[in-house]
């Protein structure tokens, strides 16, 4: 590290260190980013700790905690720039599937003592709850995004993330479609590219972890799985992801099951 | 009555382990020299997998699962896996088992390396972090990203990506590779065996603290293959039930005062999964290329007694990961078909694999539609909270004389010695929130 470099903090949430852990899978970068940046907070790496203030502040995991929710308040003021890393901080994660069903029967039914459990009765991206100054997608992130988003950082220049769906990835690597060829549902027409379409060219639909797009026509795509003969419960199960609880996946899965989640505002009881 | 001496009562507490996968804390109180109780306590945010995977089918919960775990993704996908296919009666070919072996073998190498070089290796070296290590032996840290890319190499040409790969399907994979697409990497492992062969002589350099116990150890064992997604579940002191029986032999229960459930053996007693014992236990089964090395680093006993020689039983199956995948690429051809036909039946599909941290179970009861109805995850730390819990007590009065500040660091370092991944256990059942004051 050099003296005056920016000042970098990893922390987390609830999530499976992933996202994280896609930095130190850098790894033929690693040491130049260290040697550019000052990492001061990392648990999952290193020993030494700060509580702050960070010129740039990753998050990755849901806010699904009391403490978590005063916590990220308290990151935030600490952070010049926050950026959410992945699924879970950008959109709830899979613990978001829980936004729709009774959190004190999973409580009850994982843990023998669930009033000695504290987690909130929602999981919700951290964009609920403090400004977030960019987002990184997937689930995982990918790691060229985030060589990328940290480059930028560097030299203090915009990210160059590229805004478009798997469908057009899926065109560029040359991958036959895998719905139109064979007739598997795939999330690509309405999912943020970013992955490189790895789903599709191994041979299977994309689920939709790097999150929807903003302009997706949910409503032809639904409308297709329903026509081939899926009930409305298997095309629920195909939004019911790491990213099903941001829009507009979560009008549709609420739609499709009848039922809708718990608000954002119960996160913030 | 207790002595006034101040120093007679002691508590230490670490609010937050630091290079160990997720967030979990550990309180010690002392009384006259004497441990009271040891506490490694997790406040990861739980996250409910196992109701998050009712009502799902067997494809889509291998995608789901794997998310309990960012650095061991692949085991939760083979547990799974294998115990779907092992309650619909479906046998996969041959080509299609050894891929899911390299895809192991891609995943502990890569999880051997983080833990060997980036978390576990600045202990032994007085370094709070492999970033500040590398300050002073950036050969020693380069050669571990490099082994670590290597494994990620393997995951992402067999799964997409190397962190939550998608290829693992019930019946094989969605896609297995060309055989010319394996070239490119072919050639890079034989840099990834004779990187693991300096891995284990350079760990056997190191100065570990002399601290040893007698502890049952517990993995798969199968009667020619090191173990990875087969054999049966054995420990060194009489244990030896099917894959699927996990609950015959052991049971996760309660502990007084914690409200926290471990795992233990039937008997009541703790015990240790992993790579120490994995390669206790099935050292004839290693690649002779790692099973000689072990022989020659004479640290066999030491890995079976003493915890902090872990580091060693990593870089003995970095060897032999890297050398089955040799092995396997050199032996590969193309399975006609990538995944075979399947039908759901109705019944428990219950299996083990060992993850790169151990004995990993899962049991699932699945409806006749292949609906999952109920689940039951538990994850290698889970099994091993209560032995790291006995290992804390019976590890500090051997450090009566030290500062607090060194008895913190002996303890953080002894609990980093088992790699415990937080993230996996603290969606299960061995969560205790503790309030700090």
């Amino acid at each position: 590290m050099t003296r005056g470099a920016p000042t970098v903090g990893v922390v987390k949430f609830a999530s499976c260190d992933g996202c994280q852990l896609s930095l130190l899978d850098l790894e033929d970068h690693l040491l130049e980013i260290t040697g550019t940046f000052d990492i001061v907070e990392f648990a999952e790496a290193t020993s030494r700790r700060s509580p702050g203030p960070y010129d740039v502040l990753l998050v990755e995991g849901s806010v699904s905690t009391e403490e978590q929710a005063a916590e990220i308040l308290e990151l935030r003021a600490q952070a010049r720039t926050l950026v959410t890393i992945g699924a879970c901080a950008t959109a709830g994660g899979i613990q978001a599937l829980r936004n729709w069903a009774d959190h004190d029967e999973y409580r009850r039914a994982v843990y023998a003592h669930p009033e000695y459990v504290a987690s909130l009765a929602t999981s919700t991206p951290v964009s609920s709850h403090v400004r977030v100054d960019a987002e990184l997608h997937g689930c995982p992130i990918d790691r060229g995004e985030l060589l990328e988003l940290l480059s930028a950082l560097a030299v203090g220049r915009r990210p160059q993330i590229r805004e478009d769906a798997v469908c057009l990835a899926c065109k560029r690597r040359g991958v036959v479609c895998v719905t139109v060829a064979r007739g598997i549902p795939c999330l690509g027409p309405v999912t943020n590219a970013g992955c490189g379409a790895i789903c599709p060219a191994m041979d299977r639909g994309c689920y939709g972890c790097f999150g929807p797009r903003p302009e997706a026509n949910m409503p032809s795509l639904t409308g297709s799985f329903l026509a081939s003969g899926g009930t409305r419960a298997d095309v629920a199960r195909l939004f019911e992801g790491f990213t099903a609880y941001a829009e507009p996946f979560r009008t549709t899965v609420s739609d499709l099951r009848g039922r809708g989640p718990e608000e954002d505002a119960d996160a913030q009881q | 009555m207790h002595s006034s001496d101040e120093y007679a009562e002691r508590d230490i507490d670490i609010s937050m382990l630091t290079r160990v996968e997720g967030e979990g804390s550990l309180r010690l109180r002392m009384r006259d020299g004497v441990v009271e109780s040891a506490r490694l306590s997790i406040f990861e945010a739980p996250r409910y997998f196992e109701k998050l995977v009712e009502g799902r089918k067997p494809d889509e919960v291998i995608d789901i699962v794997a998310r309990i775990c960012g650095i061991c993704p692949v085991a939760y996908q083979m547990s799974a896996v294998h115990a779907f296919e092992d309650c619909f009666g479906v046998e996969v070919e041959d080509g299609v088992r050894a891929l899911r072996r390299l895809m192991y073998c891609g995943e502990w190498i890569e999880s051997h390396a983080l833990h060997v070089y980036l978390l576990h290796a600045p202990d032994f070296l007085g370094y709070a972090s492999a970033v500040e290590m590398a300050e002073d032996h950036a050969d020693i840290v380069g050669r571990g990203l490099q082994l670590k890319r290597l494994g990620n190499d393997i995951l992402a040409l067999l799964g997409g990506r190397a962190i939550h790969p998608v290829s693992v399907r019930v019946g094989g994979f969605s896609r297995v590779p060309r055989r010319g697409e394996l070239d490119a990497l072919r050639h890079m492992l034989d840099h990834a065996v004779e990187w693991s062969a300096e891995t284990l002589d350079w760990v056997s350099t190191l100065d570990a603290p002399a601290f040893e116990r007698d502890v049952e150890l517990v993995s798969l064992v199968h009667p020619h293959e090191y173990p990875m997604n087969h054999g049966r579940i054995v420990s060194t002191r009489g244990i030896d039930v099917a894959t699927g029986a996990w609950r015959d032999a052991f049971e996760e229960s309660q502990v007084p005062d914690t409200n926290a459930l471990h795992a233990r053996t039937r008997s009541g007693t703790t015990y240790l999964v992993g790579p120490a014992a994995r390669v206790t236990q099935c050292a004839d089964r290693l690649h002779p290329r790692a099973g000689a090395a072990l022989r020659q680093s004479g640290l066999g006993g030491a890995i079976a007694a003493n915890p902090y020689w872990s580091i060693a039983a990593r870089a003995v199956e970095l060897l032999h990961a890297s050398s089955e995948a040799v092995d396997i690429l050199d032996a590969y051809t193309r399975p006609d078909v990538a995944s075979v036909a399947w039908e759901p039946r109705a019944g428990v599909a219950a299996w083990s694999t060992e993850a790169p941290r151990g004995l990993l179970f899962h049991r699932y009861e699945v409806d006749a539609s292949g609906f999952v109805r109920a689940a039951q995850i538990v994850p290698p730390t889970s099994q091993n909270q209560g032995r790291i819990e006995d290992d804390l007590v019976a590890f500090t009065p051997t450090m009566r004389d030290a500062s607090d500040a060194e008895l913190t660091h002996g303890l953080e370092q002894l609990v980093r010695s088992y790699d415990p991944c937080i993230s996996c256990a603290t969606h299960f059942l061995d969560v205790e929130i503790e309030e700090v004051p």
